[in-house]
């Protein structure tokens, strides 16, 4: 972030973070400016003659007019290249952990570092030689980041040409030159491990592709009921208390990526802390390494000036693209987008300008929508000598043939809407872009059922473009499965209509017997305890076990029900149904076998209930609550 | 000396227009003088080339276009800090009111504060009891956290914050410990009442007070809040203290807000207050919290009323998305007789998870919690159940957890104001209510702890 200004023009109004200065007619739209003597970084987001309109990313307080302004000519844009894994950076990319030992606890305004460190050293490998032909996008080395990450250098967007010379495998500093390509008309361009990219810019990419394969998350309500697609977008909205930052945090653990970035967009500090204090300590089940490998963190606490705030969310999705071109399938997770759209809304509101719903700004929509469109699994630019040589194609499970590289950027934002009321403009606003929908309940958190996503109000578009993929590669009947699942839950709300009005003694055999394996599913299934160390990730298998444990009993249960005259009660209060309940706490080795014992005992006993209307099983937990009654 | 201006254009509201000024910055305090020597407080919203917009802290009565003289100060809004402020009473900008020797001060601060680095963190942790059931056992207070209570017009807010604030402590460690009072706009009543409960148990002693009270101007409660946090700020972090912030009440805060707002003719959002609400409140609150390597800690317990017990209301709802949970009092409890009428299954304490098992409290805590709190939502559901049809209605079990409801509310959530009790007090009370059910209901509680602590009635 540091280049070198010159001065152009001088404050006139002070309102806020907004800023007025007079005599720009040299500056651009949306260039980065520095204000007063602090240096404060701002950025022009209007232009009325010689007078610009400045938004200012810090504390504005001892501004006055008089004071000047400078340029740096440059877009508002973010430092990409090593070390940007396991870094914590504020809404406009600078890194926290370098302000702190800079500035100390408190974040004072003007601190002037670089985003990424000048001073490591890192070891870069070539992987092509010099004389080869390049273009945008290809991969010229790596650095071996942390343990899990290749950190791809590429060249550059709009550089083509041969390359003149490529280092050999040595360190170097990220602003050093490790190559120099020789374009088509004879121009030499150093490349350099760091790029910069203006942040509300896409970076681009050669096609777009339909997402069919699901991101598997562990968190069975999602994986099962309401899935998303690599490349997909997601919404969270729910009331405060409801579990957004959880279910936000779970993804960020456990989500099938090999990049996460998370944005803390308008939230609390401490949830940034918890991240920094937890992630490092968690192993990824999947590779083994500690979680923060893969991590990186933006954050503009709810504390924080508010005009970075706007602009956290595209510092982030920048970062995110960067990793998603050099092939990676990338989570985005942005929490919360209401923020973001509070603080779209603040300046709006000190430009004065004609305020749409509820004092939004008219173009909350295409704002929110440019951004979540930004997301998506594409074609990538570029050659990748790694992935042809052997290398496999991650996302497509296959080895990689003629150039074809994809990558992934999934996309998920937590929306806060007042009152958890989703009538609001940004959650409407958002529900008109994205194809998940995670409706967070409160009435669910009250009883604490967590993850608490309301699965009559949810949905997912991507069900049924995924159902290929599961069938495949988890199960042939898992659709079918999902589909009993689903009707079950519709059914049981019916019923609970009539239940309340004449109570449940007046339902029939069967309709008991489908409320209470809806309560199974409820509870043994979707009730899913994030700080529990086995149930808090569940592999599909095991998804799919869980599911037909449940349904089992049902059509175990059903048959009987219908042939011979036994009591319901004796069937719901079968002592093995306890054992399916606690099925989610089984670990992965025992699963194969535990789930047959399961199976067979619930047979066994089903079918017991039925001979002996006498059915007694000694000392089961079951008949002691008969006799404590 | 800074140059005087007797250029006061236009006053409405607590707002007021000073032209022709010079060098004078956004946020600057200022002072306006009358004639008769009298000096309000004042701060730049907005500066617009010689034009400045200030916003009074005080009432303007009395302020006269020609002759009050409008002085820049070149800083903004400070207080004077020291450990003395302990024990003592000062009026709603930090002045003391108790009629005792001036302050000498060790420091100046700016009341606005500086946002902390998330970095700089430490994650709140450390269990602190509270001795009452419903918080300790299920809604953990941790130090350095921000827990509001959501209260209502003629709910006993009061006595449960003067409860806390008396009964707080660490186990096991003897660190000073401090609270910070500041009463928003709120009842001469209601501020004695306070004043006399820390008074009755000596708590006076380790607690500094900043009040303003109902008939104070209504725009000093914009800094009240902040002078309060600003100098429990100081004790905290400069002076290794753990500091408990009591503000009361937030709802008067917002309404100042409002005025402001509505003065200026801003764009309103929800109900008349202004867009930036949420950053304007997490301004306030966000300064909780523990820093590394300090020693000390802000907790904070905002308390706010909800107009029409409503809590989609923008003051709760927004203060929710901020704090770390909230404690949520009800009517209904309080008109069964239940005190303190803690509604615990919309309350919540989000950072209760790490301050709580084994080495803080207990090992068998969480489960007990979880299996509490999923049991008495569905004895509350039976109990609804049990109005629409009549108790034949329900099965055995249900019944069962209609009584646990009962119970529940009665020997766990109800208590004494004296009543102190200890967090294995709390969990012993927990396992006594559990027992009423039979051992295969509790399925979120480990064998373990099953078989170490249950006793079936």
């Amino acid at each position: 972030m540091r280049i070198l200004s010159t001065r152009i023009g001088v404050i006139r109004k002070v309102s806020g973070p907004l800023v007025i200065a007079e005599n720009m007619e040299d500056a651009n739209m949306f260039d980065v400016v520095k204000v007063g003597n602090n240096k404060l970084i701002g950025e022009i987001i209007e232009m009325h003659g010689a007078d610009a309109s400045i938004q200012v990313y810090e504390e504005t307080s001892g501004l006055g007019p008089g004071a000047e302004v400078f340029s740096t000519g440059a877009p508002l844009s973010v430092e990409l290249g090593p070390g940007l894994i396991g870094s914590i950076f504020d809404g406009i990319g600078r890194p926290l952990k370098a302000i702190m030992k800079v500035a100390g606890n408190n974040l004072k305004k003007g601190v002037d570092v670089f985003s990424l460190d000048r001073q490591i050293q890192w070891e870069f490998c070539p992987v092509l030689s010099v004389g080869d032909e390049v273009s945008s996008g290809d991969v010229i080395g790596y650095v071996l980041e942390t343990p899990i990450v290749k950190h791809k250098i590429m060249v550059p967007h709009n550089v083509f040409g041969k390359l003149k010379s490529i280092s050999k495998k040595g360190k170097f500093t990220v602003d050093q030159n490790v190559a120099i390509v020789l374009t088509e008309d004879e121009k030499e361009v150093e490349i350099a491990m760091l790029q910069s990219w203006p942040v509300r810019v896409g970076r681009p990419y050669i096609k777009k592709l339909s997402p069919d394969i699901p991101m598997i998350t562990g968190q069975r309500v999602i994986d099962v009921l309401f899935p998303i697609a690599k490349g997909g977008v997601a919404a969270v909205p729910g009331p405060f208390g409801s579990g957004k930052t959880v279910v936000q945090h779970q993804l960020a653990k456990w989500s099938e990526a090999d990049i996460v970035v998370y944005i803390g967009c308008g939230e609390r500090g401490n949830e940034m802390t918890d991240v920094l204090n937890e992630f490092p300590s968690i192993i990824d089940p999947q590779t083994g390494n500690s979680l923060m490998q893969r991590t990186i963190l933006i954050a503009n606490t709810s504390d924080m000036p508010v005009a970075a705030r706007e602009a956290s969310i595209y510092t982030g999705i920048t970062i995110g693209e960067y990793f998603r071109d050099m092939g990676y399938s990338v989570a985005l997770m942005a929490d919360s987008t209401s923020r973001w759209a509070e603080a779209l809304r603040e300046m709006s509101g000190r430009l004065e300008e004609m305020p749409g719903e509820e004092g939004y700004p008219a173009y909350l929509g295409s704002r929110l929508s440019s951004f979540y469109e930004r997301a998506g699994r594409v074609r990538i630019f570029g050659k990748d000598k790694l992935t042809l040589e052997g290398d496999f194609d991650t996302t497509r499970n296959e080895p990689n043939k003629n150039n074809y590289r994809e990558g992934i950027l999934t996309v998920i934002g937590a929306v806060s809407p007042p009152g958890g009321d989703v009538s609001e403009p940004v959650s409407q606003a958002t529900l008109r872009i994205v194809k998940v929908f995670w409706g967070l309940d409160s009435a669910l958190a009250y009883k604490r059922h967590f993850p608490a996503i309301n699965w009559l109000i949810s949905y997912s578009l991507y069900a049924d473009i995924l159902s290929d993929w599961y069938v495949k590669n988890v199960s042939s009947d898992w659709m079918k499965l999902r589909g009993r699942l689903m009707s079950f839950l519709s059914k049981e709300s019916e019923l609970e209509e009539i239940v309340k009005l004449v109570g449940v003694d007046a339902l029939s055999g069967q309709d008991r017997l489908k409320l209470e394996v809806a309560r199974s599913i409820r509870e043994d299934f979707l009730h899913q305890n994030a700080l529990h160390e086995v149930d808090t990730f569940t592999p599909l298998k095991k998804q799919h076990l869980m599911m037909k444990l449940i349904l089992e009993f049902y059509d175990m249960s059903y048959l009987i029900l219908e042939k011979d005259d036994v009591k319901i009660e004796k069937l719901i209060s079968i002592p093995i149904r306890e054992k399916i309940g606690r099925f989610k706490y089984v670990k992965i080795e025992n699963l194969e076998s535990e789930y047959e014992e399961i199976s067979q005992r619930l047979n066994c006993e089903i079918s017991a209930a039925s001979i002996d209307e006498d059915f007694n099983s000694a000392d089961t937990d079951e008949t002691q609550r008969v006799s404590t009654n | 000396m800074p140059r005087e201006y007797k250029t006061i254009k236009e006053i409405s509201g607590p707002l007021m227009m000073v032209c022709g000024v010079e060098n004078v910055k956004y946020d600057e305090l200022a002072e306006v003088e009358l004639v008769n020597g009298k000096k309000y407080r004042c701060k730049v919203l907005e500066i617009d080339g010689t034009n400045a917009l200030l916003q009074l802290f005080e009432s303007s009565a009395g302020i006269n276009l020609q002759s009050s003289k409008v002085r820049f100060l070149g800083r903004s809004m400070e207080i004077e800090v020291s450990e003395d402020m302990l024990g003592r009473v000062f009026n709603g900008l930090g002045k003391p009111i108790d009629g005792e020797a001036q302050l000498l001060p060790e420091k100046r601060m700016d009341i606005n504060g500086i946002p902390m680095n998330p970095v700089a963190r430490n994650y709140p942790q450390e269990f602190v009891q509270t001795g009452i059931s419903a918080v300790d056992g299920l809604n953990t207070l941790v130090r350095g956290q921000k827990l509001p209570i959501f209260s209502a017009s003629g709910l006993p807010h009061a006595l449960l914050a003067a409860q806390i604030a008396r009964q707080s402590k660490i186990i096991g460690t003897n660190e000073q410990f401090a609270v910070v009072f500041a009463a928003i706009g709120i009842t001469f009543e209601e501020s004695n009442f306070f004043a006399n409960s820390f008074k009755e148990t000596g708590a006076i002693n380790r607690t500094a007070m900043f009040v303003n009270l109902a008939s104070d101007p209504a725009i000093e409660r914009i800094a009240t809040p902040r002078v309060a946090i600003t100098a429990a700020e100081y004790l905290a972090f400069e002076k290794d203290m753990h500091v408990l912030v009591i503000l009361t009440d937030i709802t008067n805060y917002a309404d100042a807000l409002r005025e402001v707002s509505a003065a200026r003719k801003e764009v309103p959002g929800r109900r008349g207050y202004p867009g930036y609400m949420y950053t304007d409140l997490a301004s306030l609150y966000e300064r909780a919290g523990r820093q590394k390597g300090k020693r000390g800690s802000l907790t904070m317990i905002p308390i706010l009323t909800m107009p029409e017990d409503d809590k989609t209301h923008p003051i709760p709802d927004l203060t929710g998305y901020i704090t770390e949970g909230q404690i949520i009092l009800s009517r209904d409890l309080y008109l069964k007789g239940v005190s303190p009428p803690i509604d615990v299954l919309p309350s919540l304490s989000r950072l209760k998870d790490k301050g709580i098992g084994e080495g803080k409290t207990r090992a068998d805590h969480s489960n007990t919690m979880n299996q509490i709190f999923a049991a008495y939502a569905r004895g509350k559901d039976s109990k609804q159940l049990m109005t629409i049809l009549g108790e034949s209605a329900l099965d055995k079990i249900d019944i069962l957890y209609a009584n646990f409801a009962d119970e529940f509310e009665e020997t766990y959530i109800s208590q004494k104001s004296t009543d102190d009790r200890s967090i294995e007090d709390t969990l012993q009370i927990g396992w006594e209510l559990l027992s009423i059910l039979p051992k295969s209901e509790l399925t979120r509680i480990s064998d373990e702890f099953l078989n170490q602590y249950y006793k079936a009635r």
